[in-house]
């Protein structure tokens, strides 16, 4: 049971929630160091899906750079080429930037279709650039994509329920 | 959705610039990201020191929790073994009675072929592991087929070894650190092995496709059919597998070119052997001052 904050009482520490969405997105990337050893890939972006729940339902929580080092750190951990993530992943919040703009009021579907473009875009060319073009991963690819496509309200979810201490307060 | 806040910060001139100074950035990175890719691309060992000294401390949280989940995966099966303890106790006493027959006679078909081997001084050249590691990880989310094997340059794991399990062939180290290195798995769109059928001889490669199979295509002049059930293993050609370790075993009918099946399956491993490349790099050659004077000038 949480204790009422008065209206008299000093503010909970709010220094360590800055750090959630990182953390949260890093925690999401470091998935692929589960012991598993996949002959296709199976497992979805978790990190692409939960920088992109923190972006589309709390856009003040990351800067417009962040995807820049967990990107960095999602290409160490991942296996594909180091610079991918980095920079596919500014791309898509540039992408919704701009989508911010002409869309201003949006509901949640809208939303969940941004996350669907953006990963889409993301593992496409990520296959593009880490694999030859004549490999046979497209038909395992188009899984992974709607798995994580279905996967995102689940992230979005998540990253709401990280976030609501901050709401309380 | 509310819009953000950020899109227009107000009238205070320090968050306008901050806002600005974040697209800058954010531009400037994408532009070092896309010239980071184009090197990885070209030259994919470029950050291998990265990685790896990443992959040190990702290792040790791999492997523990693999060991985590090993110990809970063995409590079911303790449990049953130790229900049916009675029955299997019979049933192996009985086998063990049946067996000692065929036992008896194939220790002294053993004897006879160490003793025929000796004979003719046949000398088997015995490839020594390197070292017996597990695979903790693998890059289950990318398109690669790249695994993280618990062992490093610390215990002799060196670039270009080959790996085996006890099936048969799993892949190659591609990158070491100091205690885990990046295995390129046969599956993997870029592995390339040479092998030959154990039938006949004929030679062929065997690529990876990326989707756990392999396309085995035949380097053969003439036209070569392949019939399911053929079997290839590692035929010792470019000097980085030793010869005859299992590789693939066809699965459709085809020609020239057909899909198999690689003996390992890597995701039911359980330890896997780095073994020493086939026909090492030679050493680089000795200096002349280094050499002894032994040898004498040729008059």
């Amino acid at each position: 049971m949480r204790a009422v904050r008065g209206p008299f009482d000093e503010a909970p520490d709010r220094s360590f929630a800055r750090f959630v969405p990182t953390l949260s997105v890093m925690a999401g990337s470091a998935l692929t160091l589960w012991p598993l050893i996949a002959s296709v890939q199976i497992l979805p972006p978790f990190g692409l899906l939960m920088l992109l729940g923190w972006r589309l339902t709390r856009s003040e929580s990351l800067r417009v750079w962040a995807p820049l080092p967990l990107g960095l750190f999602d290409d160490l951990v991942s296996g594909q080429p180091l610079g991918s993530a980095m920079l596919f992943w500014t791309l898509c919040f540039f992408m919704i930037d701009l989508i911010d703009q002409r869309v201003v009021y949006r509901t949640f579907w809208q939303d969940w279709l941004v996350a669907a473009g953006s990963i889409g875009f993301c593992l496409i060319l990520g296959r593009l650039v880490a694999t030859p073009i004549d490999a046979h991963v497209d038909t395992v690819l188009l899984l992974q994509i709607a798995i994580s496509v279905l996967l995102f309200p689940l992230a979005a979810r998540l990253c709401a329920m990280l976030a609501g201490d901050e709401e309380e307060a | 959705m509310a819009p953000p806040r950020t899109r227009r910060p107000g009238f205070s001139r320090r968050a306008q610039y901050s806002l600005f100074l974040g697209y800058v950035i954010a531009v400037a990175g994408s532009l070092v990201a896309a010239v980071l890719l184009a090197l990885s691309t070209l030259d994919p060992p470029a950050f291998a020191t990265l990685r790896a000294s990443v992959g040190e401390v990702t290792t040790p949280v791999s492997s523990g929790v693999s060991g985590v989940g090993r110990w809970f995966g063995s409590i079911p099966g303790g449990i049953g073994d130790y229900l049916a303890v009675r029955d299997q106790n019979a049933a192996l006493r009985k086998q063990l009675a049946d067996q000692h027959a065929l036992f008896m006679r194939a220790r002294s078909l053993s004897y006879d072929n160490h003793r025929l081997l000796a004979l003719l001084r046949v000398r088997e050249r015995i490839a020594e592991p390197v070292v017996a590691a597990r695979l903790v990880s693998s890059s289950a989310s990318s398109t690669r087929r790249f695994a993280v094997l618990n062992a490093g340059s610390w215990q002799g794991v060196a670039q270009g070894q080959p790996v085996r399990g006890p099936e048969g062939l799993i892949g190659r180290v591609l990158e070491t650190g100091p205690n885990s290195a990046r295995v390129l798995l046969l599956t993997d769109p870029e592995s390339v092995v040479p092998v030959r059928r154990t039938r006949d001889g004929m030679p062929a490669l065997a690529t990876g496709r990326g989707d756990g199979l392999l396309d085995v295509k035949s380097v053969a002049f003439a036209t070569t059919d392949f019939g399911p059930g053929d079997v290839f293993v590692t035929s010792g050609i470019g000097g980085i597998y030793s010869p005859n370790v299992p590789v693939a075993r066809i699965i459709r009918r085809g020609r020239d070119a057909a899909i198999g099946r690689s003996f390992a399956q890597p995701d039911t491993v359980d330890y896997a052997l780095v073994q020493r490349a086939f026909l090492p790099p030679p050493p680089p050659t000795p200096t002349s001052s280094a050499t002894p004077p032994a040898s004498k000038p040729a008059p």
